[in-house]
């Protein structure tokens, strides 16, 4: 069994992806070149900027912990993997004792959670929604679907790997993983966010340039703003 | 056939129903799949006059579906028009062939107005088009696609996939059978 399971053993999110130079946030104004003149008045043309951890350092470790223990998702059901997340939430797993919860608007989530397999069309919202989230962010990526495609491998509209096209900081694998699988990674994320781990929304920043290629590379109709905030 | 106590149709009534379309539109071949189902065949050019004398005369007024089978081999589309009688329960579905290479079948929206939905649909995954159906040419469930119509035999997904998406490294694809007997059950011989 051991070997099957190193066989199958995931990459960690990083592998094989940003160039991670490093380069900092683009240029200072973007062109927003997929909206009209008219609307490229209503919309920020500003890239974003990484955040700055609180000096001195015990202040980030106690803001680092306040952040693990009041996570709070963006109830946007992306796939399939949704589904698992009503039974999270209610009375059986009760993830609410761990300080999860649903926030109806991304204004006030700090977890995405990429449910399952995302298609171009479900791809541009999620970006939307992503961006609109106040930092510091952390997505999951929940299924196997996130990780290389699964069974949608050779699907025309859905992408393979998520973390081509946002910063991934946590993986849950399965197809679908149970409430259990679900609990398990967020006490990773958990974990991860107390130790300082997770940079994903500062990779995001910092490869700026990268991702957009990549999402303009799939997401063919771009009639929303470079950077939606 | 079917279920005894709910069948409401004799074998009779579909029978006399499609003689008297054959009669009247000259079908070519009727499969009579249940006692409440049957399969009708008729020119493209006369489906229009079918429908509309199931749906005026015949009692078929509903539109349960439009959907199309894509026969590569026969250079065809073979385009299914299901219809259900309520007073009868039963339904019927007339179907009708289309040149594969010149897909352009005449609209049927002012029959039913549901039907232009999926004559979009039709429009966007198979190419398939009907002049005059409103919103024809809008996009349906895809958004800025760029490709040849998805839902075609020989659009090449994998290929497709391997141009658009980037694989992970490392993917691989195993003979699921050969593995699970090297890897779990390497006591069981060969089968």
């Amino acid at each position: 069994m051991n070997d099957v399971n190193d066989k199958l053993k995931i990459k960690s999110p990083s592998a094989g992806s940003p160039p991670g130079d490093g380069k900092g946030p683009a240029s200072a104004q973007l062109e927003n070149a997929g909206l009209s003149l008219e609307e490229q008045q209503l919309f920020c043309d500003a890239a974003p900027v990484p955040y700055e951890p609180y000096s001195p350092e015990f202040l980030e470790r106690f803001h680092n912990w306040i952040r693990a223990n009041s996570m709070w998702v963006l109830a946007f059901g992306t796939g399939c993997g949704a589904i698992e997340l009503n039974p999270l939430m209610t009375s059986r797993f009760d993830a609410n004792r761990f300080g999860i919860q649903m926030r109806p608007t991304p204004r006030q989530a700090s977890v995405l959670i990429v449910a399952g397999y995302s298609s171009i069309k479900t791809l541009k919202r999620i970006i939307r929604s992503y961006e609109q989230m106040q930092g510091p962010k952390f997505v999951i990526g929940l299924g196997i679907c996130t990780i290389n495609g699964g069974m949608y491998w050779d699907s025309y509209n859905t992408i393979k790997r998520l973390d081509r096209y946002l910063p991934v900081d946590l993986y849950i694998t399965g197809c679908m993983p149970r409430p259990e699988a679900l609990l398990a990674g967020f006490m990773e994320l958990k974990r991860k966010i107390k130790a300082g781990e997770c940079d994903g929304a500062n990779r995001y920043v910092k490869d700026f340039e990268w991702y957009k290629a990549n999402q303009k590379k799939v997401i063919k109709k771009w009639d929303m703003p470079d950077y939606n905030w | 056939m079917g279920h005894a106590g709910l069948q409401l149709v004799s074998d009779m009534y579909m029978q006399e129903l499609c003689e008297r379309l054959i009669q009247r539109f000259d079908c070519d071949q009727v499969v009579h799949q249940k006692a409440d189902l049957s399969l009708l065949r008729v020119d493209k050019d006369k489906l229009e006059s079918t429908l509309f004398y199931l749906k005026t005369h015949e009692g078929f007024v509903h539109l349960s579906f439009v959907t199309v089978i894509d026969y590569i081999e026969d250079d065809i589309f073979r385009l299914s028009y299901m219809l259900h009688n309520y007073d009868s329960k039963s339904d019927l579905a007339v179907q009708a062939e289309i040149s594969r290479t010149a897909s352009t079948m005449h609209s049927i929206h002012h029959l039913w107005a549901q039907a232009w939905t999926y004559q979009r649909e039709l429009k966007e995954m198979y190419g398939i088009d009907f002049p005059g159906s409103p919103r024809v040419n809008d996009e349906f469930c895809l958004e800025g696609w760029d490709g040849p119509p998805p839902m075609l035999r020989d659009f090449d997904t994998a290929k497709f996939c391997e141009e658009r998406f980037v694989d992970r490294e490392g993917r691989e694809s195993q003979d699921i059978k050969q593995t699970m007997r090297e890897n779990l059950y390497p006591e069981r011989g060969e089968s």
